[in-house]
């Protein structure tokens, strides 16, 4: 079966030890690998404040996985984050061509971020 | 010289584009903060295309993607003073 791009997003528990953290990511790692995913890269975003407290905390570790894998995967692994107590939240969705593209581009650093999203908005008329 | 039809006071305003189109982008990353922004008001809701200028299809990218942030508390669902 053909397989899917698919990126995922997790957001611990900022309570934890580094080693905890390391075997969680680890976890889930070794969990993708072992349904023959395939993974593209990893961004380990790291502490983060949160835009609203979750679960009474005003931070969080997130940690970006983009993969490769067969769609009957992905229930497995949200089932796997539900039963995970560090996880507070998570996201996985499917990459379309220009998601891939602009990840490989950000990978490479070829990205022209500032170029492309010029004018500012101050400068612009809106309405 | 009449000045019937001729319209008094109003400003000649600039003509709404889709920056989308304009800017080749084609995709829209919940992660940069900085962009998304663009497309909310104050209060972290997102701005109609009546206002923003966006084609329909990337409006529909754009509140994807502001969904997706809120989801992961990178954009708050409510907000007083976001800007």
């Amino acid at each position: 079966m053909k397989l899917k791009n698919y990126e995922t997003v997790f957001v611990l528990t900022p309570v934890l030890t580094n080693e905890q953290i390391e075997a969680t990511i680890n976890k889930f790692r070794n969990f993708l690998l072992e349904k023959e995913a395939e993974i593209v890269q990893e961004e380990a975003i790291g502490l983060k404040k949160l835009a609203y407290p979750i679960q009474h905390k005003n931070t969080g570790i997130y940690h970006l996985i983009e993969f490769k894998a067969k769609p009957e995967v992905i229930a497995a692994l949200e089932i796997a984050y539900k039963r995970d107590e560090n996880i507070v939240r998570f996201l996985t969705f499917i990459l379309d061509k220009d998601g891939v593209e602009y990840n490989e581009k950000k990978r490479n650093g070829t990205l022209q971020l500032k170029k492309q999203f010029e004018p500012a908005p101050k400068k612009e008329v809106i309405a | 010289m009449t000045l019937i039809n001729e319209s008094i006071g109003k400003r000649h305003t600039k003509k709404k584009y889709c920056r989308f189109k304009k800017l080749g982008i084609k995709y829209v990353d919940y992660k940069n903060l900085d962009f998304l922004l663009r497309f909310l008001n104050e209060q972290g809701k997102i701005l109609p295309r009546r206002i923003s200028g966006n084609s329909l299809k990337y409006q529909k990218k754009v509140a994807q993607a502001v969904k997706r942030a809120r989801h992961l508390a990178l954009l708050p669902y409510v907000a007083d003073n976001l800007k």
